[in-house]
């Protein structure tokens, strides 16, 4: 389920074709977006969050004390029991034996690398539906929207669970499944894009100076279809992070269990939440504040770019 | 407007026909299969043989798949081949369950979504703003099954204020006619099983909430903030009217129709998010009997339960397009 | 814990009856069972899943079982805390030397919930039915599993081969079974609940045509008719199972009035439900469970391990094959930790493919201790010192004898590591990893189990090793015949030794390390007396009082 918001519903809109962001791609917008995002005490913090998330993700070995999933102390674990803080293990050990303090590192780089990734692919598959329903119009667009709608109506957990029986259980097919439900929202809003733009009047006196479609499409549409869909992946990769969590719950994933993944570790403690709520915490906090940050700084993004703010 | 509904039923025969394929397709592509998970460790292979043979599995696909369109003509969906109800039957007994869970978050949601989103959107960018959207947000961000867990812990556990499992106490033996449970308990005039219903809804329904309660909060907001600055706003304003007045007359009136439409699709989406929260609180619903099906390959649940929420969730979206064309004479011409 | 409302002046009322009546009770809460007054009240116990069906005899399902102890019987019980057989519906019986019929006395005065009386000609009504099931669904193993794994076929239908040959009444308290040949294991066999008395009134009244599933005819959801101290009161499926007490019982009537059954899938809730009171008992505790909710003042009550925990290797996968890798495998496990990192307090480490209560059991088995340093050697003798193994274990379950598999996949992970062995993880939901272990041969070393059904070490053994299978990779006929073989013993003492044979065999061939029989626990509220556990599962709420 996702937590974002159906594109074109911060600003109303009637039924039909969403409209997206008007308005004319140049630097004016650009710097009027970071100034109001520098006003904004929370678009402030999501962005300061998102640059030490990736910071830790980018920079995991070297600031990592051991190994990831290193299990050597597997055998210290008890089922009632798990080692806390001590001199070796700053953060004591998690469920499995691995150092906390490691896998929580090494947690955010796996969940740059499955956000990334499944966002990307349902950027891609998305914005390719998208754009063929919002190009070539018509029976072509109603039976691709519907197409969508049925998909959303399909539980997104169902789907992953279904690509995890075909492909295995591995962190390929989490982030397949994870990018195939991204695929419905990123195909509304390019095509929402796409049909708003085709009635705008720089469009209209393109075609009309004779500018091929390709062209128009290429040169224009997609560039102001830019910000709005940096806006959504932003928040998708929000949401990624819950879902890899939320489909570990589930079962699914990496087929080794202590491999550092901060959904799979939250799933692992809960059971051990009455004698060592550290082991839930730890990982607990980091997807609410990584997805948080994500959040914040997409929202800040999508407003500030919004030009019919008015302030 | 007949004409617009009778259009879009008509669109959904084929789409929903085209689904059945589908899922026809998909549940008999699914690695494993029903008469291993059927009878698990004690599997034997003449079992599985005569298990597969008994549901017809062994057939070939398009004979499958006649018998399948020709049960499908009729309604008849099949029993289930982990317990042999037919699945017709257990759909309209868990339905009732899913949607009371459903229909205790959106309310959730709602009640405290848009009185947060209005003030929200009247003291933009101040702190109260901040903490609103924020706090919401907080909702979002943590997976649904800590969260449950950590209301559990607090509400339940620690305070003693609600229970923590299943739709009402094992020790209250209520009637069931609808399987509403909370309408139940007011149809047979036993007042307290209705309150042990609803009782039994806070916490999961609070779980299950909190992400329509941010989507709320948000569209809200910017919806009143958009509407606020509209011209209308200032002239009333400029008229005299009192300030309750221009909110409940025009700000709220005309800033509640994007709040509409989302909550239309927000039920669509709840009716399939309720999986991890029937799961951890063991509540008996569709989407955690849909889970264990798949996981056992239950062909015939597959099929006919995924079949009957995506009709669920068309006729939702069509009662919100009609909607959105009641309320707002401009979409009607278009 | 309830909330304070209109609700609460009934709670309380309820109450002050149920602690007024256990004031008469407690008094004579001793070793007998006493005269005293019913306790009352509701029992309400959480199982892992919903029952499938509450007729006994098409189940194979512990939840469907459990529900059925307590308004079956059989002519056979078991002894309080073991897996031996006593008397119940029978109060005595004689086999002849050939182990191929087998005459009982029956308990008299016993009436079933309708009014039945219980007498030889409702026990050879019993055997008869089962005997004829319809062919067609009835007759699959998913439904009829216990009946076709002990007595084979049935009187038509694809399979005519059946140890049963008849059911004769001798007058109206005593009935001889004869059997097609000899079965040592049948008198215990009778014990379990697939093989419980229902009332022929009933069955024939509620009859299922021929070709339908019986396990949701009016009978088994509607009328389950036995002789427990409990009958069916209503099954909302899906919901609970409400069970009210027989107040006719031959025997002692049950403490409580009612008994309510629920099911709860995930371990951690059913816990929380204990905290909050929601129920007032669970079953199958998690390993994490189990020492806080005794700190927090919670009963738990053990069951004496009747299952087995085995790392099983893939003969069809190289270098498996080799009896020097699969040694140098069994040296490398540290079983020790393995229990005590991954299972409940008070599990043994396993020396053989069964617990030692099963007849059968051999003190003098060939162990394979803990020496990681011989590990290493063998396998560099084997020539294997770089090998790479695939490890299968399974997700999303929790089973007595394997109550959490990840954590035990990895102690033993890090275990075969620690002598070189390269690991490769392979998870796989439930239903698939059978599928995967069971019904294929791309699979390398895996964790896996039982649960036995009544005390007959053909029911382990014989099931692990008794013919060519997908899981063991191997052909062994020397080892297929000693087990076929064990099934036409004729004395449990012949058993005995012959089957402490069987396992001696078993270890040097080495088809896979047994781990442990993991200790299963229930959980309890403090004001929950008188649940009394069984290895079999063989537990009758009937002594259980709360409050």
């Amino acid at each position: 389920m996702s937590a974002t918001l159906p594109p074109g519903s911060v600003t109303p809109s009637p039924a039909g074709p969403e409209t997206g962001q008007t308005g004319q791609p140049g630097e004016s917008l650009l710097r009027g977006a970071f100034r109001r995002l520098r006003r904004s005490p929370l678009a402030v913090a999501g962005a300061v969050i998102v640059l030490v998330f990736v910071a830790v993700a980018v920079f995991a070995p070297a600031l990592a004390p051991y190994e990831p999933a290193g299990t050597e102390s597997a055998g210290d674990v008890t089922p009632s029991s798990v080692p806390g803080p001590s001199d070796d293990h700053p953060l004591g050990l998690d469920s499995y034996g691995s150092d906390m303090l490691t896998q929580l590192l090494f947690g955010a780089r796996q969940s740059l690398i499955v956000g990334v990734v499944s966002t990307l692919l349902g950027l891609s598959v998305g914005a390719l539906l998208g754009g063929l329903a919002g190009g070539l119009g018509g029976k072509v667009d109603t039976f691709l929207m519907r197409v969508v709608d049925v998909l959303l109506s399909i539980p997104s957990l169902l789907l992953a669970v279904s690509i995890a029986a075909v492909l295995g259980q591995s962190q390929t097919s989490v982030m397949i499944a994870i990018g195939v439900a991204q695929v419905p929202i990123f195909a509304r809003l390019l095509r929402g894009s796409m049909l708003a733009q085709s009635r705008s009047d720089y469009v209209l006196a393109a075609s009309a100076l004779g500018l091929r479609r390709r062209r128009i499409i290429m040169g224009h549409v997609l560039p102001n279809s830019l910000g709005p869909t940096i806006v959504q992946a932003t928040l998708n990769l929000a949401t990624a992070i819950i879902e890899v969590a939320a489909l570990s719950f589930l079962g699914l994933g990496d087929s080794d269990p202590a491999v550092a993944e901060w959904g799979r570790m939250l799933v692992a403690a809960q059971e051990r939440f009455a004698t060592d709520a550290r082991l839930a915490i730890f990982p607990g906090v980091a997807i609410a504040v990584t997805a948080l940050g994500f959040t914040l700084f997409g929202e800040a993004l999508r407003e500030a770019l919004d030009p019919r703010q008015r302030r | 407007m007949l004409r617009f509904v009778l259009r879009r039923l008509l669109l959904m025969v084929p789409v929903l026909f085209g689904l059945s394929v589908l899922l026809f397709a998909w549940v008999r592509a699914l690695p494993g299969d029903p008469a291993r998970a059927l009878l698990g460790e004690r599997a034997t292979p003449e079992g599985i043989e005569s298990i597969t043979r008994l549901y017809g599995f062994d057939k070939p696909l398009l004979e499958q798949y006649w018998i399948y369109l020709q049960q499908l003509v009729t309604f008849d969906f099949g029993s289930s081949v982990r317990d042999g109800r037919p699945v017709t039957d257990t759909f309209l007994e868990q339905f009732p369950a899913t949607m009371e869970l459903t229909a205790a978050a959106m309310l959730f949601a709602i009640v405290l979504g848009i009185p947060l989103g209005y003030i929200s959107a009247r003291r933009r960018g101040g702190a109260v703003d901040s903490a609103v959207i924020g706090g919401s947000l907080l909702g979002v961000v943590i997976p649904v099954f800590f969260l449950a867990l950590l209301l559990k812990l607090v509400f339940a556990i620690e305070l003693g204020w609600f229970p923590t499992t299943g739709r009402q106490d094992a020790r209250v033996d209520a009637t069931h006619i609808t399987n509403f449970y909370v309408l139940d308990g007011l149809l047979t005039r036993e007042w307290d099983s209705s309150w042990d219903a609803i009782v039994h809804l806070v916490l999961p329904g609070i779980a299950l909430g909190t992400i329509p309660l941010a989507i709320i909060v948000r569209i809200t907001r910017a919806s009143v903030a958009e509407v606020i600055h509209e011209d209308y706003v200032r002239t009333a304003d400029a008229k005299g009217l009192a300030p309750q007045t221009i909110r409940n007359r025009h700000v709220l009136r005309n800033a509640m129709l994007p709040v509409l439409t989302t909550i239309g699709l927000l039920l669509g989406l709840l009716l399939s998010g309720a999986v991890l929260t029937e799961t951890v609180f063991a509540f008996s619903g569709i989407g955690s009997y849909l889970f264990d099906a798949i996981s056992q390959r239950d062909y015939p649940v597959l099929q006919g339960y995924i079949l009957f929420i995506a009709l669920i969730y068309s006729l939702i979206n069509l009662l919100v397009d009609i909607g959105y064309g009641v309320i707002d004479p401009r979409v009607r011409v278009s | 814990m309830r909330l304070p409302t209109t609700r609460a002046c009934c709670v309380l009322t309820v109450g002050a009856l149920a602690l007024g009546l256990t004031a008469c009770a407690d008094s004579e809460r001793s070793d007998e069972p006493s005269s005293g007054q019913a306790s009352g009240g509701t029992f309400v116990f959480a199982g892992a899943e919903e029952p499938v069906t509450l007729d006994p005899f098409y189940a194979s399902d512990g939840e469907s079982f459990r529900v059925a102890r307590q308004m079956f019987e059989g002519l056979v019980g078991t002894k309080p805390g073991t897996a031996d057989p006593a008397p119940l519906l029978a109060t005595d019986w004689t086999t002849n030397e050939d182990s191929t019929s087998t005459t009982f006395t029956l308990q008299e005065g016993v009436k079933f919930h309708d009014g039945t009386d219980f007498n030889a000609e409702a026990v050879c009504a019993n055997f008869e039915r089962w005997y004829n099931t319809p062919p067609g669904i009835a007759q699959s193993e998913a439904l009829t599993y216990y009946w076709q794994s002990l007595f084979g076929g049935f009187a038509e239908g694809e399979n005519t081969d059946s140890l049963y040959e008849s059911c004769e009444t001798n007058g109206e308290f005593e009935v001889t079974i004869n059997l097609t040949r000899p079965f040592v294991g049948f008198v215990p066999a009778l014990s379990l609940p697939a093989f419980a008395m229902q009332s022929p009134t009933a069955l024939d009244k509620y009859a299922v045509p021929a070709g339908k599933n019986p396990t949701q005819g009016p009978y088994a959801t509607k009328y389950p008719t036995g002789t427990g101290p409990f009958k069916l009161d209503t099954w909302e499926q899906g919901t609970e199972v409400r069970l009210a007490r027989n107040d006719d019982y031959w025997g002692e009537p049950a403490l409580v009035d009612e008994a309510v059954v629920v099911a709860i899938a995930d371990p951690t809730a059913r816990a929380d439900a204990l905290r909050s009171g929601d129920v007032d008992g669970f079953d199958l505790v998690g390993p994490a469970d189990v020492d806080p909710l005794a700190e927090e003042g919670f009963t738990i009550v053990d069951r004496a391990a009747f299952n087995i925990l085995y790392l099983g290797m893939n003969q069809n996968t190289e270098p498996l094959d080799d009896p020097l890798v699969r040694e140098a495998i069994a040296h490398a496990i540290d079983k020790e930790e393995v229990v005590s990192a991954s299972l409940p307090e008070g599990t043994v480490p396993a020396t053989q493919f069964m617990p030692d209560l099963v007849n059968g059991y051999s003190p003098d088995v060939e162990t394979y201790d803990y020496d990681p340093q011989l590990a290493e050697e063998m396998l560099a003798e084997a020539g294997q010192s770089d090998l790479t193994l695939e490890f299968n274990y399974p997700t999303e379950i929790s089973r007595p004898y394997m109550p959490s598999p990840g954590d035990t996949f990895n102690v033993i992970r890090s275990q075969l590591e620690a002598v070189g062995i390269t690991v490769k993880p392979t998870a796989d939901q439930w239903e698939d990893y059978l599928g995967k272990i069971q019904g294929t041969d791309k699979h390398g070393i895996h964790l896996l189990g039982w649960t036995g059904d009544y005390n007959d070490p053909d029911n382990f053994v014989g099931v692990f090793f008794g013919r060519e299978s997908s899981e063991w990779g191997y052909d062994n006929p020397k080892l297929f015949d000693a087990l076929a073989e064990g099934r036409t013993l004729t004395s449990l003492e012949e058993q005995d030794a012959y089957y402490q044979g069987v396992n001696e065999q078993i270890m040097e061939f080495l088809p896979g390390v047994p781990l442990a029989s993991p200790v299963p626990s229930l959980a309890f509220s403090e004001e929950v007396t008188g649940y009394v556990s069984s290895p079999v599962q063989d537990e009758v709420w009937s002594t259980v009082s709360v409050g």
